[in-house]
């Protein structure tokens, strides 16, 4: 009985998903100045409805979640991103 | 003490190539006129916006760079909006950083042609 419990195979290997340290994409790469001006960039962090998404998923540091926020809505302004839509990427 | 400024407007697509040339010209000339100095100036051409802003969905971008005084941008901007070809505008004023990226950006861009984007 202990035999065959031990040969209990599963069918797909249980994953455990490994911690992926976040990092700040701005502060590894230095880069200085988000522009607010090519929508492509800033779709990274627009979830589908457009709206921005959180650091908690972005990991972004704070000083730069702000400029990422500031340009995203510049970018809204200048209809260059929609403000909310239902397929975005 | 004169900073650097980018400012962004959006002209109506109803117009013709010709009016639309003129009204870029027209804010470039008083750009110059108030003592400004364009930097650099880009043309986006039409594009499609996001959204559609005064019943229409499609409008022609122009980019201008420019150091001004800062009294200057106010009658930028009553410019602007006194203006009924222009249906959106933003003026930005630029940091270090913003300068450093565009001349960077403009740099690539120097070979080849100066307007094409």
């Amino acid at each position: 009985m202990s035999q065959n419990q031990s040969e209990i195979r599963y069918l797909t290997p249980p994953t455990v998903d490994i911690k992926k340290k976040k990092y700040c994409r701005f502060k590894k790469n230095k880069i200085k100045y988000i522009d607010y001006k090519d929508p492509e960039f800033l779709k990274k962090f627009l979830n589908e409805q457009g709206k921005i998404l959180p650091r908690r998923l972005t990991g972004t540091s704070l000083k730069y979640q702000r400029k990422v926020a500031t340009a995203i809505k510049r970018g809204r302004h200048l209809a260059l991103l929609p403000y909310v839509t239902d397929l975005l990427k | 003490m004169s900073n650097q400024y980018e400012t962004v407007f959006i002209i109506t697509p109803v117009l013709s190539e010709q009016q639309m040339k003129e009204a870029v010209q027209k804010f470039k000339a008083l750009i110059v006129a108030e003592g400004g100095e364009l930097v650099h100036e880009e043309d986006w051409g039409l594009r499609k916006m996001a959204y559609p802003i005064q019943k229409k969905s499609t409008g022609f971008y122009n980019l201008l760079e420019f150091t001004a005084k800062p009294e200057f941008i106010a009658k930028l901007e009553t410019e602007y909006r006194r203006d009924e070809r222009i249906i959106r505008f933003l003026t930005f004023k630029m940091d270090k950083h913003a300068v450093e990226y565009s001349k960077k950006k403009r740099g690539i861009k120097k070979p080849e042609k100066k307007l094409e984007e």
